[in-house]
């Protein structure tokens, strides 16, 4: 979603969790993701060793990810790719119109890229008169609805079929309400194909950049990707700088973890590899190819050797599946192009975490991210992380915004509560004291959100200490 | 961990703050089901809390604090350190060792943390515990917390110990590996997204058709049965530990 200065996360979830039909849409989605994520990974031991193995690729590849990324540059170039680097969005945005330009190209068909999302891509090509397309299904959906994406790998997944129906009849000329998927999909097909046609510029993103061979791996199903970046005269690719690998032989292993994770398939349906513009005597693909390598803070997330393990992501979007916050609230909710688990880590980043640091309050910790991450990020860790440098206790953090929720109160709060366990005497006064008045608190403060849904915690007459001395336990 | 149960004969207990303030009757089952087992327990009235509130909250260093007191308390001697929760073990097991990675301190608390042991596991896996149920039939569900369930991997253990007890039917709830929005601070900092978690939840618990759930943690139970009594749902929660006390006496 596009982030804007207006982001109030607390309005959003309140709308989010009031939405019933959003809620059980969600539900339903994720079920589905997650039983077709568990049939694929059958056994837990080999899930682990080829996570292990996914882990360790990603690790070493950011561990000389600038080698890697001069490597791909190189070979790039050797193949006949154009790159291009952008340090911001807007240095992405505007070498993106630039190349529009160059071609006076108008019309251009996109693949589904998340860093395009990240970079507003649609709206600044509108803002100057250009008509970007998404063509990938759930992306063509929302874009005709006006929404951002909700999901990482299922842009649409908060909208049921009706919806959908009711969306295709709102805003296609001359189409009437069907709620039948066949047909749906065929009113879809139709009106893409002639877009692809005539389109001036494809664009795309990349799951894989392989340094050793300059060739650009992009993984799909629905084979728009590949009408993308063959069918128009010019190919656009864009990538976050984490995205590169070393061999060919390390794509095989993310491969697979990307498939099962994101969609519960062994293989897509599509596997492109582009390694260049068309060739002399080639009878298609596109005549020029560009690749924009967009940074957008990533470089400063690679420094930090604990926050660094943020950029191992493959964007599957299975800790999405997996969060019970997320399955609930929903993408939207989290005001950010990346929402879920790894939006939690990465949006503060990027953004700051003045800006975007309440996402990581958005998580009980329960780890169930960190169980499926098929890259084995630590997410709760990373969420800890965040919160610390919200907080500034360590006078140490490196993140933007560092320090930002640092309030009197909260850490006059935490002081108190340390002295309580660290001083027995101290400890004994606090458990005497809530004994005798813990039942009567006054529901203000941390009480009253507790007590929105819930009875007030019931304070025992005797504690465990009491009854232990009593009982004539053995105290050391 | 040793497999040994001869070898074991003195433990320390670590009742949680939770435990010692709200539920100290399930902290005193604990003990007394690691004395059956023929174990003198020792339980340092100096203890308090294991400081995962503040370490999940983002106050690190006050976490730090509390836990250097904790790992002080219970180092003259070797002995195992049992903790009635899959929470608090997990962080004194694992996050101590992330708290104090870069301190000379490290191999002190690394020497504190391999001597932790999560209570169920421990009857299970070291103990070797053997219950004969003698109460009357009942029907009931179990609730995992999520570091019992992720970090400890106790789950299995725990409902292990449930099945000895013959009488007692275990029901299994849809979505047992789902968190039911407790999180500690989280539900006071999300309160409306922890609401409905804790909604689903205690649905979950309700379509198994049992009037009772048990749970080897306090703060799930204190957010559940919160939650149920609120909305006057006639459904109880026990610690696990006191839960098997019962029974073995009848």
């Amino acid at each position: 979603m596009a982030s804007n200065k207006t982001f109030d996360f607390k309005q959003n979830i309140a709308g989010a969790l009031a939405d019933k039909q959003l809620r059980s849409n969600f539900k339903n989605a994720t079920d589905t993701l997650r039983g077709k994520r568990l049939a694929v990974f059958t056994d837990p031991e080999e899930t682990l060793r080829l996570r292990h193995v996914g882990n360790q690729i990603k690790r070493a590849g950011l561990n000389r990810l600038p080698e890697l990324l001069e490597q791909l540059e190189a070979k790039c170039k050797e193949n006949g790719i154009i790159v291009h680097w952008a340090e911001t969005v807007d240095e992405a945005n505007n070498i993106v119109l630039s190349i529009m330009e160059q071609h006076g190209a108008h019309k251009m068909v996109k693949g589904k890229s998340m860093v395009s999302e990240e970079m507003h891509l649609n709206k600044f090509l509108e803002d100057k008169g250009k008509l970007p397309l998404e063509t990938d299904l759930g992306e063509y959906i929302i874009q005709l609805n006006n929404e951002p994406p909700s999901h990482i790998i299922v842009p649409a997944v908060h909208k049921n079929r009706k919806q959908i129906g009711q969306i295709f009849a709102d805003n296609i000329p001359g189409v009437s309400y069907t709620e039948d998927t066949a047909e749906l999909l065929a009113i879809a097909r139709g009106r893409l194909r002639e877009h692809y046609r005539t389109a001036d510029i494809g664009l795309s993103g990349v799951n894989f950049a392989i340094a050793e061979s300059g060739t650009l791996c992009l993984v799909e199903n629905e084979g728009n990707g590949r009408m993308c970046t063959a069918v128009p005269p010019v190919h656009v690719a864009l990538m976050g700088l984490e995205k590169v690998v070393g061999t060919l032989e390390e794509v095989p292993a993310l491969y697979r973890l990307l498939c099962g994770s994101a969609t519960g398939q062994r293989i897509t349906t599509y596997f492109n590899m582009i390694k260049g513009p068309r060739k002399p005597g080639e009878k298609d693909g596109p005549k020029e190819v560009h690749l924009i390598i967009l940074d957008n803070g990533r470089s400063k997330i690679l420094a930090d050797k604990q926050l660094r393990q943020t950029l191992q992501c493959i964007r599957c979007g299975t800790c999405l599946n997996h969060c019970p916050v997320y399955t609930r609230i929903g993408g939207h909710a989290y005001g950010s192009t990346y929402p879920g688990p790894i939006g939690e880590i990465l949006m503060p980043q990027i953004e700051g975490l003045d800006k975007k640091g309440n996402l990581a309050t958005a998580s009980s910790l329960c780890n169930a991210c960190e169980e499926v991450c098929p890259v084995m990020i630590p997410i709760p860790a990373l969420i800890r992380r965040l919160r610390d440098e919200s907080y500034d206790m360590d006078e140490n953090g490196v993140v933007k915004g560092h320090g930002c929720k640092k309030n009197l109160l909260e850490t006059v709060i935490w002081k108190a509560w340390k002295y309580m366990q660290v001083y027995p005497l101290l400890n004994t006064i606090m458990l005497k004291k809530l004994q005798l008045f813990g039942n009567k608190l006054p529901k203000v403060g941390p009480l009253k959100a507790w007590t929105s849904v819930r009875t007030a915690p019931k304070f025992a007459r005797q504690s465990l200490k009491d009854l232990a001395k009593k009982e004539g336990i053995r105290n050391e | 961990m040793g497999n040994n149960p001869a070898k074991v004969k003195t433990v320390y207990y670590f009742g949680t703050c939770l435990v010692d303030m709200a539920y100290p009757k399930a902290g005193m089952a604990g003990i007394k089901l690691l004395q059956r087992e023929g174990v003198e327990v020792i339980f340092p009235r100096e203890q308090a809390c294991c400081g995962q509130p503040a370490y999940n909250s983002g106050f690190r260093q006050e976490a730090k604090d509390v836990a250097w007191k904790q790992v002080q308390i219970f180092s003259g001697n070797d002995y195992p350190i049992i903790v009635p929760s899959g929470s608090c073990a997990g962080m004194m097991k694992y996050h101590y060792l992330e708290l104090f990675k870069d301190d000379p301190e490290y191999y002190d608390v690394k020497r504190f943390c391999d001597r932790i042991h999560e209570i169920t596991s421990f009857l299970r896996n070291v103990l070797d515990a053997q219950y004969t149920d003698k109460g009357a039939p009942i029907k009931l569900t179990w609730h995992s917390s999520c570091h019992a369930r992720r970090e400890m991997g106790c789950t299995e253990d725990s409902k292990a110990l449930i099945r000895q007890l013959k009488n007692v039917e275990l029901v299994e709830i849809a979505r047992e590996h789902e968190c039911c929005g407790f999180g500690g601070t989280f539900s006071i900092k999300q309160p409306e997204i922890s609401a409905a978690m804790v909604h689903d939840k205690v649905e979950d618990i309700k379509s198994t058709g049992t009037h009772k759930f048990l749970t080897g943690d306090c703060g799930c139970m204190m957010n559940i049965t919160g939650h149920m009594e609120k909305e006057k749902v006639a459904i109880e929660g026990q610690h696990i530990a006191e839960f098997i006390l019962e029974r073995i006496h009848g």
